[in-house]
């Protein structure tokens, strides 16, 4: 039987002049990663929108733990968003949600 | 726990507001050591405003300058007149008779290549075997890696890597610096070493370019900077009294 696939918590914070909800944040992200490794790098990341929140412009996402680092530089290196500036900082990373929701 | 430090944060200086801001997020980020480049004819005021500044943001500030002379005895000219004033030097290679004299000279702390013009960036074998030698190391900032798109981008990470491959194989340090001059261009140590992967730099070895490289660089400084300093590995003891 194959193995289940290990994954990547990842908690996101957002800044930005516009207001955003979860899925334009993940299709910036998602963009990000194509420009960066392309589409078969995309792929192997594996990326999944799990929850926003849209007070704290807070977002959880996943991804394979292979391409942890991968993701990593892709969300540090957007710089805008719609055209217009935003940044994304990781505010934790875990291999659960439950120890995710403790760390931030 | 590790201690992480940004090396070259490019505040403005004259606006206190968005100084205070890039301090606060840095020590929000996780770094807790900054260095600012300041002006060469900087006051005792701007560096006191600084350090209080910092201390509130509970951040330790190194003092910084920039060099960026056309000749190498323009260089060494600006070395014997602010070597002691500043924690950091850093040199912007801009000829490579400059870049040849800063990597050998252990005045000079960090050595910087341009990012838009990548023929004027010198970090060759010969740079490198001289760097190793005096202690000099290889600075990458990462802002123009965020801010640039494209060829450029692409260009810019091809070079980096054969630049990396080459200090490591000389052993010179490398420091990695976000070169921010806004809180926009501002990452965490662990996103940075993330996108050092990028030009190769494995991740264990990015994380020692953003914590134990620097620290190294500014304790020995600090150090030598110290009236308790006389050469290498003679420093003063205690003093005594009325002496």
């Amino acid at each position: 039987m194959p193995r289940r696939e290990r994954r990547r918590y990842l908690a996101l914070e957002v800044q930005s002049e516009q207001p955003l909800n979860g899925r334009t944040v993940m299709d910036a992200v998602e963009a990000s990663v194509q420009r960066l490794f392309g589409e078969y790098g995309a792929s192997q990341a594996n990326l999944r929108l799990m929850k926003y929140i849209p007070p704290n412009r807070q977002l959880v996402i996943r991804c394979s733990h292979k391409a942890l680092e991968k993701v990593r530089a892709a969300i540090a290196s957007t710089i805008e968003i719609n055209g217009k500036t935003a940044f994304i900082h990781v505010l934790g990373v875990s291999g659960t949600l439950k120890a995710l929701s403790k760390k931030t | 726990m590790r201690r992480f430090a940004d090396l070259h944060l490019r505040v403005p200086l004259n606006d206190l507001l968005q100084m205070e801001k890039m301090v606060r997020k840095a020590s929000e980020l996780g770094y807790s050591l900054v260095a600012i480049p300041l002006s060469p004819h900087a006051t005792r005021e701007q560096v006191i405003q600084l350090q209080r500044l910092c201390r509130e943001a509970k951040i330790d500030l190194a003092t910084r300058v920039n060099l960026s002379p056309r000749t190498s005895s323009e260089l060494l000219h600006n070395l014997r007149r602010l070597r002691r004033k500043f924690e950091l030097v850093s040199v912007i290679c801009s000829t490579k008779d400059v870049a040849r004299q800063a990597a050998k000279d252990r005045r000079v702390d960090l050595l910087r290549f341009s990012v838009t013009n990548l023929r004027k960036r010198f970090f060759d074998a010969a740079e490198a075997e001289l760097a190793s030698q005096a202690f000099s190391s290889l600075e990458i900032e990462m802002a123009p890696l965020l801010q640039l798109a494209g060829a450029s981008r692409i260009r810019l990470l091809s070079r980096l890597q054969r630049e990396v491959a080459t200090a490591e194989k000389f052993r010179v340090p490398i420091t990695i610096s976000s070169g921010a001059t806004g809180e926009y261009l501002m990452r965490g140590p662990h996103d940075y070493a993330a996108l050092a992967t990028l030009f190769d730099l494995p991740l264990s070895a990015a994380l020692k370019a953003l914590s134990e490289n620097p620290y190294a660089m500014v304790e020995r400084n600090r150090k030598k900077l110290s009236p308790d300093y006389v050469a290498p590995g003679i420093h003063v003891v205690g003093r005594k009294a009325g002496a």
